[in-house]
């Protein structure tokens, strides 16, 4: 079984029975982030779906996935975006090298 | 005759001269054949209907949701601005979308002369700005330009519903010019401004062939903001989701396209697919069809009835019917004619349209307009909403 239900992604407004304001102030401000701004809303799906990958929450994908596609994106501008998530989840792990590196100099002979 | 072949001996091809509409040369082929040839059941439009209506699941009718959104009055018919006609189901291209089911193999369905002159005699007692000619590739009529020149003539705003490639094939190289000096607006399917997407939905090659077109277009003075001059792009998506904003992604695309490929164009139309013909095949054939007929009826955007194409648009099948779009035309829903005394509407016909009675109609609707109503709206001349 998986913890993770399909159908909760398009009851997410559902959040709002616990606390309403907030959810409501959620949903505006998420609302204000997506619109065409400074960024397109192209560029702004594509930055989501990355992030979607980089916090591995399958809803978003689930979401991003068909927006990118909404918005009039093709794969290779998709799967280009989630090995930008890729290149900064590996380049995090391997920066911190330099402190490991630190300590081996420190230590070692 | 379900060969697939183009008989060269039958009047309505004669002029092909030996074209080869089967040949990848003559344009590139998604589906091998239509799906009459095929003799799927999804041919039946009684089949498709009943399809649309179980996959809707609870959705109410599209009459009654309008209704209940308080748009019932902007489903009124307005004043005939758009005179559409289909010029018959043969195509060179068998794309995997197509609402129409059209390809090589559909070549006895061709509108003939005597059709055309009835149109004509239609047009001339209405006020319509525009005739909008379609198929099929609609240039592959014999009488083409016959009509073209006739509605030129009579200073109708003529558009030209284009799949590019056939501007590539022989015979029809001429064209770009031809229609450039009529002043002939061009609205060419694009589905995508790169290959990928475009050849999945229309067939290998399809974007080279296409944008070796948009090339002859641009040569001749389309695309340069020169209203004699219009080339619009019509994109619908190639897959099952809706079709995007406009006006970003006609930014997005004049960049793209302009770049990689030196190509200028005059605007972007987004349309949503219809899930009807083809595209309901490959909605079932890919496990599709409930999620996206859900993703439609969820999308119902009340803003986008007002301007719905059924309302000003007047459709000719090419055996003459008369229908209040190109999709209830695929359907088989035909335009009602006020109910006579014993309450029998009558079908209508080209040869005895009636403007008066097409004013009083009640426009036909199904299941499948929420395909029109959905997220920005939906139609032949883009969103809506």
């Amino acid at each position: 079984m998986s913890y993770y239900k399909a159908e909760h992604l398009p009851h997410f407004g559902d959040i709002g029975e616990g606390a309403p304001e907030l959810a409501k102030k959620f949903f505006d401000y998420y609302g204000a982030v997506f619109a065409e701004g400074a960024l397109t809303a192209r560029e702004k799906s594509l930055i989501a779906l990355a992030v979607a990958h980089a916090v591995q929450c399958p809803y978003c994908i689930d979401a991003y996935a068909t927006d990118t596609l909404e918005k009039g994106c093709d794969l290779a501008e998709i799967t280009e975006a989630i090995h930008v998530a890729t290149a900064i989840r590996g380049g995090a792990s391997l920066v911190h090298g330099l402190q490991t590196l630190d300590h081996v100099k420190k230590k070692g002979m | 005759m379900d060969s697939g072949l183009v008989h060269i001996d039958d009047p309505l091809t004669r002029h092909l001269d030996g074209l080869d509409l089967t040949d990848p040369a003559s344009g590139p082929k998604r589906v091998a054949r239509s799906l009459r040839a095929r003799r799927e059941p999804l041919a039946s439009p009684a089949v498709q209907l009943e399809r649309i209506e179980g996959a809707a699941g609870g959705a109410p009718d599209f009459l009654t949701t309008v209704q209940a959104q308080g748009a019932a009055a902007s489903l009124r018919p307005l004043s005939l601005g758009i005179f559409q006609v289909n010029l018959g189901k043969l195509c060179n291209m068998t794309c995997r979308h197509c609402h129409v089911d059209a390809g090589p193999d559909r070549h006895d369905e061709v509108m003939d002369r005597a059709t055309v002159d009835a149109c004509l005699a239609a047009l001339d007692q209405t006020t319509a700005h525009t005739v909008d000619l379609t198929g099929g590739a609609p240039e592959l009529n014999p009488q083409f330009e016959y009509l073209v020149e006739a509605c030129v003539a009579r200073g109708k705003h003529v558009i030209d519903r284009c799949n590019l490639t056939i501007l590539r094939a022989p015979r029809f190289r001429h064209l770009p010019a031809w229609l450039a000096e009529r002043g002939v607006e061009v609205v060419c399917s694009l589905p995508h401004p790169r290959a990928r997407n475009t050849d999945a939905q229309r067939g290998d090659g399809t974007f080279e062939k296409s944008i070796a077109a948009l090339r002859d277009l641009n040569a001749v003075g389309y695309g340069q903001g020169d209203p004699k001059r219009r080339l619009t792009l019509m994109s619908n998506p190639a897959g099952a989701f809706l079709a995007g904003d406009q006006a970003p992604m006609e930014r997005q695309w004049k960049a793209s396209l302009k770049r990689e490929h030196g190509i200028d164009f005059d605007r972007l139309i987004c349309l949503n697919n219809m899930p009807i013909s083809r595209f309901l095949e490959w909605l079932e054939e890919t496990g599709n069809t409930e999620a996206y007929l859900q993703r439609l009826t969820a999308a119902f955007n009340p803003a986008a009835v007002a301007g719905l194409m059924c309302r000003d648009t007047l459709s000719v099948s090419w055996d003459g019917r008369l229908f209040d779009c190109d999709f209830n035309q695929m359907l088989d829903l035909e335009l009602q004619f006020g109910a006579d005394a014993g309450g029998v509407a009558r079908p209508a016909r080209v040869e005895h349209f009636d403007p008066e009675a097409w004013r009083q109609r009640r426009i036909v609707t199904a299941r499948h307009c929420y395909g029109c109503t959905a997220g920005n709206g939906s139609s032949c001349g883009g969103a809506t909403a």
